[in-house]
């Protein structure tokens, strides 16, 4: 997930969550199974149209590029090596195509809405003995403490750095790890404080 | 009403709390001590979330040993971290979440999180994530959360500890103007002013109780601070 919602008046922002999923699995199932390239690079193109639609700023399109590119060069490097130019583009522009839709699909639906839907599209689940609402409350839990979590990477790498190490991923890994199960000690006591019931 | 008997309490070999016996009638009591004294595991005796190793806890008549559900339901828990506290995505959602397991309606549930984001001076930030908000907002929507579900009681631990002095302030005018009776762990002493009776407590035992000013000058004096 690369984004939480972000509050706004567009047709987009009111649209109800439910359809708008449908709409991302569509697409991306349609992305993948059309094999032309000119059928995902509009589909590109709408996603940017949409973009301007939501009324959500280009800068935060190209924040979300600089998260990606990594992933997005190691990718094409591998496709052209294995596969050819042509299939590289392909396969590229669908991942940025579909992330940036999903991006947007988040940022213009509460939370709490895409949780709902996610609930009653599980509600069959429930006849064959799963919770559906334990579903809904897992996203919710996943999206409160992704950025919690980075933040503690930033303040573990700040500290690493005020001593002289600089990037050495797994002197950073080992630290957030135990903060994060310190962590998940303390919420774990927090929800049992707060009500929540936890059979 | 909070009645703890005799109780003693241990981690493994360490025991952290012994021997202690107290009543707690009082509008507002006050709980301070050195780290490690044992202040914070007797603050979360209060509502169940530690059941002592011997002795008996109750709340109204209530066992923490077999009613822990029923009492957490009564005595609302604000802790010293409110990013480990707050669990939904965005204020509004979090003020939710408390509700959602006491089987009100959605209409219900609703209309007490609007009710809840104007008591508590939130409305402008209904929808903000909640990473992005201040120290201070974190804490007073955590207190909000709790307060959303109506507690008969409400405990804090260090609520204040990792705030700035304006926060503190802010978090301390919240306290005085709850209508519901207070347990409040805290090193601050100046979050103390108008309580009606605080206990000490070094090494895991109760060694002073009584009123604010007698028990704090023998806090300062067991802390050295004289």
């Amino acid at each position: 997930m690369l984004s939480l919602y972000r509050p706004g008046d567009s047709v987009l922002h009111r649209a109800p969550a439910g359809p708008k999923l449908v709409v991302l699995l569509v697409t991306c199932l349609a992305v993948f199974l059309v094999d032309e390239l000119w059928f995902t690079a509009v589909c590109g193109t709408v996603v940017l149209v949409l973009w301007r639609i939501a009324h959500i700023p280009y800068r935060e399109l190209g924040r979300q590029l600089r998260e990606l590119w990594v992933i997005a060069l190691l990718l094409a490097v591998f496709q052209v090596w294995a596969n050819g130019w042509h299939e590289a583009a392909m396969t590229v522009l669908r991942l940025l195509a579909l992330l940036l839709l999903a991006s947007l699909v988040t940022m213009t639906s509460r939370t709490s809405h895409i949780v709902d839907a996610l609930e009653s599209a599980a509600r069959p689940l429930a006849l064959v003995g799963m919770r559906p609402g334990r579903i809904a409350f897992l996203i919710g839990l996943t999206l409160r403490f992704i950025p919690l979590i980075r933040e503690k990477a930033e303040e573990i790498r700040a500290a690493q750095r005020a001593r002289g190490v600089e990037r050495r991923p797994l002197a950073l890994l080992l630290p957030l790890l135990l903060k994060t199960l310190t962590m998940a000690d303390a919420i774990s006591e927090a929800l049992d404080a707060r009500g929540f019931e936890s059979t | 009403m909070f009645r703890i008997e005799e109780v003693e309490h241990r981690y493994g070999d360490r025991t952290v709390l012994r021997d202690v016996s107290v009543e707690l009638t009082e509008r507002r009591v006050a709980v301070v001590g050195a780290n490690g004294s044992g202040k914070s595991t007797f603050a979360r005796l209060l509502n169940g979330l530690v059941v002592p190793t011997s002795g008996t806890v109750t709340v109204d008549g209530l066992d923490t040993r077999k009613d822990g559900r029923r009492i957490r339901a009564k005595v609302g828990f604000v802790f010293q971290d409110p990013d480990l506290q707050i669990v939904m995505p965005t204020v509004a959602e979090d003020l939710a979440f408390g509700l959602k397991h006491r089987g009100l309606s959605k209409a219900d549930i609703d209309q007490r999180v609007e009710q809840a984001l104007e008591d508590n001076g939130l409305r402008d930030l209904r929808d903000q994530p909640a990473h992005l908000l201040s120290g201070g907002q974190k804490q007073r929507l955590a207190i909000a959360s709790v307060l959303a579900t109506a507690p008969r009681y409400v405990v804090f631990d260090e609520p204040t500890t990792m705030l700035d002095l304006r926060s503190k302030r802010q978090i301390a005018r919240v306290m005085a103007e709850l209508e519901q009776p207070v347990v409040v762990v805290s090193h601050d002493m100046d979050l103390l002013e108008g309580f009606d009776r605080v206990l000490v407590f070094d090494e895991g035992r109760l060694v002073a109780d009584g009123p604010p000013d007698v028990s704090i000058a023998f806090y300062l004096e067991l802390m050295g601070a004289c």
